[in-house]
C-alpha cells in the first residue's frame, strides 16, 4: 500500500485542476508550490549545516535577471532563465568559494550570506533607473496573454502544472542528493571538516557543489515567481526578510526531511493568507510578527520542525534495540 | 582638480566620523559574541527600537534630549537582558545555528512589531543641527557629535573592561569559560551584565544615529549587514580588529558614496570584503567556526 | 576537611569515576596518583564543582558541595589549579591574579594577597604586566598557583602540576608546594609523576580506571608493588 500511495497522490495532484477549477485556491496552490520549491532549494544545503541566511539574494537574481532580460533585451525567458541561473551560480561561487577555501563556516558563513542578501537588495535599489528600485518591476505582458515563448500563461491550470512539475523536480533533486556520495561527504564535513579532509574529501569542492546547486534552484524559483506574478519587488523576492522566511519555513517544516520545507511553505503561506483575509491592509507586518515568534518558539522547543518531530515520534514507537546505558 | 580634493577630503572626514559609530556598533556585537558566543542577528533592530524610543521621548513627549538619551540607553539595555533571558539562555546548549536562527526570528518579530505599531512612514527627530563650514568643506554637526559620543562610549567601555573586576571577568570568560567557576564567577550573571552592556551600546548608537537618519522599521537593514561584515573581517570577538575594520569600511562607503549613490558604497564595501578574504585571510581574521 | 564518598562522575554517557571515596584532613598533604586516563582530572573537577557527580557525596567541613552552586565553592575556602594551567593567555599576569581574587570576600585583601603571591614568586612580580600566554611553562605554573592562592584558600587542589615541565622546574614546583603547605594550607595533588609527589605528601591514593586501588602513607605506597602494577600492568 505504501508503495502505491505516492503514485496515487501524484496522480491526484496532477488531476486536481481539472476537477476543481476555482482560480483563487489554484493561485494559492501555485504560490505554495513555488515557495516550497524555493524552501526545498534552501534545505538542500541547509541540512548539511551550511546555513545560508542569504538565499533571498539568489532568488532576487533569478527574478530580476529574467525580467530585465525580457524587458530590455527582448530575451525569451527560455534564454533569460538559464542566464539568470548562470548569474546565480556565478554569485554563489564568488561569495562561497573564498568562504570555504578560507574555512569561514558556521556563524561567519551565516553572517556573510546575510550580508550578501542585503547587498543584492542594495544593488537592486541602487539601479533604480533600470529596475524600478523599491517600487518594483514589471515584466512586459505578452500581447496575446498566453505564450510559450514568453513563458506567460493566462490559465492558472497551466501554471499549476508547471509549478507542480518544478516542485516535483525539487523533491527529485533532494532525493538524488540524499542518495549520493555528495551527501555522505557533506555529512562527514559537517561533523569534522579536518577529519574529512584527512580522509581525502575535497572539502571546498563538495561544499561549493551543493551551494551552487542550491543557489541555482533558488534562482529558478525566483524566475518562476517572476513569470507567474508578473510583478517583482526587492522585498518580496530578495532581502533579509525573504532569506529568513526561507529558513523559518524549512525549520518549522523540518530541515532533514524531503517534504519538510513543503510543510513549512503550506504553513507560512496559509498563515499569511488567513491574516490577510482577517485583517485586510491592517495585516501588514502581522504575518512576520507571528513568524518571528513562531520561529523562536520552534527553535527552542521543536528544533527538528513539525514534520521532523512527527517522524521522530514514529521512529520511537517502533521497537528499537535497547541502548546501552553505562552504570548510573 | 582643486575642487575634487575638497570633496575627497570631505568624504574622508565623513568616513572617519561614520567609522566612529560603526566601531561602536561592532563593539557591541563583538562583546556579545566574545562573551556569550552568540551573534545577535537582531542587533540592528534593537537599535531601530532605540531610535523609535528617542522619537517618542523627544519629539512626541518633549523630554529634553539628554534625558531622552538616558532613558533610551537604559531601555535598550533592558531589552538586551530580555533578549538573553527569553531567547538566548534557553538555547545556550543548542547548535550555534539554532541560536542564530532564534535571533533571526527576533529580527522578524521586531521589524514587524515596529511596522504594526508605528507604520512604515519615515519619521524624524526634526532637529536641525547646524552644518559647519571648514575651509570649503561642509561637515555636519550631528556627525561630529555622533563621532564624539561614540568615542566617549568606547572609552568608557574600555575603562570598564580593564579597571573593574566585572569587566575583567567579562574579558576572561571569553578566553576560558570553563574555569570561571573556580574563581567564584557566576557565568549567568556575567552573561546578563554583558547583555545589558550590549543593549546599552545599541541604545547609545540609536541616540547617535537618530540625529542623522530617518526612522523606519527597516532602518536596521542599512547598517546591520555592514556591521556583520565588519565584525567578520575583524574577526568575531576581536575588539581591536572590529575597531580597525569599522573605519576601513566606513571610508569605503564614504568614498563610494562620493562618486555615486550611497548604495554603491555598500556594494563596494562588500566587494572589498570578498577581495580581502582572498588577499589576507590570515590578516585580521582568525578561523573560528 | 574534604570527604568524597562513593562518588561517580563522567561526561555524558562516559563514566570516569566509579565509587571513589577519599578524604583529606586539615593540615595534610594528600596525593592521588595513577596512570593516564585514570580519572584524576575528573576527580579534581568534581571536587571543585566544575562538573557535577552523578552519585555520591562530597562534603567540605560539613558543607555539602554537591548542592552548593559551583561558583560559591571557592568562597568556602577551596581553590583549584586546573590541569595545563588554564591561564587567561590574553591577559597579563597581574590580571590573572586579579581574577583569582574575584570573589567578594577576597577583594578587600587584594593588595595583601598580591604581595604574598609576589613574595612567593618573585619572577611573577618582574613579569606582572607581561601577557600570561607568552611566559615559559614554569612561569605559567607559578602564575596559575599564584592565581589560586589569591582567594586565600585553606584547601588547595593541584591538578598535575608537573605536566609538561622540565625536571628542574618540577622540583621547584614541588618545593613550592612544601612552602605553601608550611603556611597552613591543606593540599590535595593529583599527579602522574610518582616520585615527586610522594616526596611531598603525607598520604596518597592510587587511582586506576576510575577506582581507588590502594591507599596509605607515602613511604609505604612508594615501596609497594601496587604502583608498578597500576602503571605498567605487570
Amino acid at each position: 500500500m505504501t508503495r502505491v500511495l505516492p503514485w496515487l497522490a501524484g496522480a491526484a495532484l496532477i488531476g486536481l485542476p481539472f476537477v476543481y477549477n476555482s482560480p483563487y485556491p489554484l493561485h494559492i496552490l501555485v504560490i505554495i508550490l513555488i515557495w516550497s520549491f524555493a524552501y526545498t532549494s534552501w534545505s538542500v544545503m541547509g541540512r548539511f549545516g551550511l546555513t545560508s541566511l542569504g538565499h533571498g539574494g539568489f532568488m532576487g537574481v533569478g527574478a530580476y535577471v529574467t525580467a530585465l532580460a525580457w524587458n530590455k533585451a527582448g530575451l525569451s525567458p527560455w534564454l533569460g532563465i538559464p542566464l539568470a541561473l548562470v548569474c546565480a551560480a556565478a554569485l554563489a561561487v564568488v561569495v562561497a568559494y573564498p568562504c570555504f577555501r578560507f574555512k569561514i563556516t558556521g556563524h561567519y558563513f551565516a553572517l556573510v550570506t546575510l550580508a550578501l542578501s542585503g547587498i543584492v537588495l542594495q544593488v537592486i535599489t541602487a539601479t533604480r533607473d533600470h529596475t524600478g528600485g523599491s517600487l518594483g518591476y514589471t515584466p512586459e505582458r505578452y500581447q496575446g496573454g498566453s505564450s510559450l515563448w514568453a513563458l506567460q500563461f493566462g490559465s492558472k491550470t497551466t501554471w499549476y502544472l508547471i509549478a507542480l512539475g518544478v516542485w516535483g523536480l525539487g523533491l527529485w533533486i533532494w532525493y538524488r542528493v540524499d542518495r549520493s556520495m555528495l551527501r555522505y561527504a557533506l555529512e562527514a564535513i559537517a561533523e569534522d571538516e579536518d577529519a574529512a579532509a584527512a580522509a581525502g574529501v575535497h572539502v571546498t569542492a563538495e561544499k561549493l557543489k551543493i551551494t551552487v546547486l542550491s543557489a541555482v534552484m533558488t534562482a529558478l524559483a525566483g524566475s518562476l515567481y517572476c513569470q507567474y506574478q508578473l510583478f517583482i519587488s526587492p522585498d518580496t523576492v530578495s532581502g533579509i526578510s525573504v532569506s529568513l522566511q526561507m529558513v523559518f519555513a524549512a525549520v518549522v517544516g523540518g530541515i532533514y526531511v524531503a517534504f519538510g520545507p513543503t510543510v513549512g511553505a503550506v504553513i507560512t503561506i496559509v498563515l499569511a493568507e488567513v491574516l490577510r483575509i482577517s485583517f485586510g491592509t491592517r495585516a501588514v507586518g502581522y504575518d512576520n510578527l507571528v513568524y518571528g515568534i513562531l520561529l523562536v518558539i520552534f527553535i527552542v522547543f521543536l528544533p527538528k520542525g513539525i514534520l521532523g518531530s512527527l517522524l521522530d515520534l514514529r521512529r520511537v514507537r517502533r521497537p528499537a534495540a535497547p541502548a546501552a546505558v553505562p552504570g548510573t | 582638480m582643486g575642487i575634487f580634493d575638497i570633496y575627497l577630503l570631505e568624504a574622508l572626514i565623513n568616513g572617519v566620523l561614520l567609522g566612529g559609530v560603526l566601531a561602536l556598533l561592532s563593539l557591541g556585537l563583538n562583546l556579545i559574541f566574545g562573551v556569550i558566543d552568540v551573534v545577535w542577528i537582531c542587533y540592528a533592530e534593537l537599535i531601530m527600537l532605540g531610535m523609535y524610543s528617542m522619537y517618542f521621548l523627544y519629539s512626541v513627549y518633549h523630554l529634553p534630549l539628554v534625558a531622552a538619551a538616558v532613558v533610551c540607553i537604559i531601555g535598550v539595555a533592558v531589552l538586551g537582558v530580555l533578549l538573553h533571558v527569553l531567547v538566548i539562555a534557553p538555547l545556550l546548549g543548542a547548535a550555534p545555528i539554532n541560536q542564530l536562527l532564534a535571533t533571526g526570528g527576533v529580527l522578524f518579530f521586531l521589524q514587524s512589531a515596529a511596522t504594526v505599531m508605528f507604520g512604515v512612514e519615515f519619521k524624524n527627530l526634526g532637529m536641525r543641527l547646524p552644518v559647519l563650514k571648514l575651509s570649503g568643506m561642509f561637515i555636519s554637526y550631528s556627525r561630529l557629535l555622533a563621532f564624539a559620543f561614540a568615542l566617549v562610549g568606547m572609552v568608557l567601555v574600555y575603562l570598564f573592561l580593564t579597571r573593574t573586576y566585572t569587566g575583567t571577568a567579562i574579558r576572561a570568560i571569553s578566553q576560558d569559560r570553563q574555569i570561571m567557576v573556580l574563581m567564584g564567577v557566576d557565568s549567568r550573571r556575567i552573561y546578563l551584565i554583558t547583555s545589558a552592556l550590549g543593549g546599552g551600546l545599541a541604545g547609545l548608537a540609536a541616540c547617535l544615529l537618530v540625529l542623522q537618519y530617518d526612522i523606519h522599521p527597516f532602518v536596521g537593514l542599512s547598517f546591520g549587514p555592514i556591521t556583520f561584515l565588519i565584525c567578520v573581517l575583524g574577526s568575531l570577538g576581536n575588539f581591536g580588529g572590529g575597531f580597525v575594520a569599522a573605519f576601513v569600511f566606513a571610508e569605503i562607503i564614504s568614498l563610494g558614496g562620493l562618486y555615486s549613490d550611497l548604495e554603491w558604497g555598500y556594494v563596494l564595501a562588500f566587494a572589498f570584503f570578498i577581495v580581502m578574504m582572498f588577499i589576507r585571510p590570515q590578516g585580521l581574521m582568525t578561523r573560528r567556526s | 576537611m574534604l570527604e568524597l564518598a562513593r562518588v561517580r562522575a563522567g561526561y555524558g554517557t562516559f563514566q570516569a569515576l566509579f565509587d571513589v571515596s577519599l578524604e583529606v584532613r586539615a593540615g595534610e598533604a594528600v596525593g592521588v596518583i595513577g596512570p593516564n586516563g585514570a580519572g584524576k582530572t575528573t576527580l579534581m573537577r568534581v571536587a571543585s564543582g566544575m562538573i557535577r557527580p552523578t552519585a555520591g557525596t562530597i562534603v567540605m567541613e560539613g558543607v555539602d558541595l554537591v548542592t552548593t552552586p559551583p561558583h560559591r565553592i571557592v568562597a568556602l575556602g577551596m581553590a583549584h589549579v586546573p590541569e595545563s594551567r588554564r591561564l587567561f593567555a590574553g591577559m597579563t599576569v597581574e590580571e590573572n591574579l586579579r581574577m583569582g581574587g574575584f570573589m567578594p570576600a577576597a577583594r578587600p585583601k587584594f593588595r595583601q594577597r598580591l604581595d604574598f603571591v609576589y613574595e612567593l614568586f618573585p619572577r611573577l612580580r618582574e613579569r606582572r604586566h607581561q601577557r600570561a600566554g607568552s611566559m615559559s611553562g614554569g612561569e605559567q605554573q607559578m602564575c596559575a598557583i599564584g592565581r589560586a592562592l589569591m582567594s586565600e584558600p585553606r584547601l588547595l587542589l593541584l591538578d598535575e602540576p608537573s605536566a609538561g615541565l622540565a625536571p628542574v622546574i618540577v622540583e621547584m614546583v614541588f618545593d613550592l608546594v612544601k612552602r605553601i603547605r608550611a603556611t597552613g594550607v591543606t593540599v590535595l595533588i593529583v599527579e602522574q609523576n610518582v616520585q615527586q609527589v610522594l616526596r611531598v605528601v603525607d598520604r596518597a591514593y592510587l587511582l586506576k580506571a576510575g577506582s581507588i586501588r590502594a591507599s596509605g602513607p607515602a613511604a609505604e605506597l612508594l615501596a609497594s608493588d601496587s604502583i608498578r602494577e597500576a602503571y605498567l600492568g605487570v
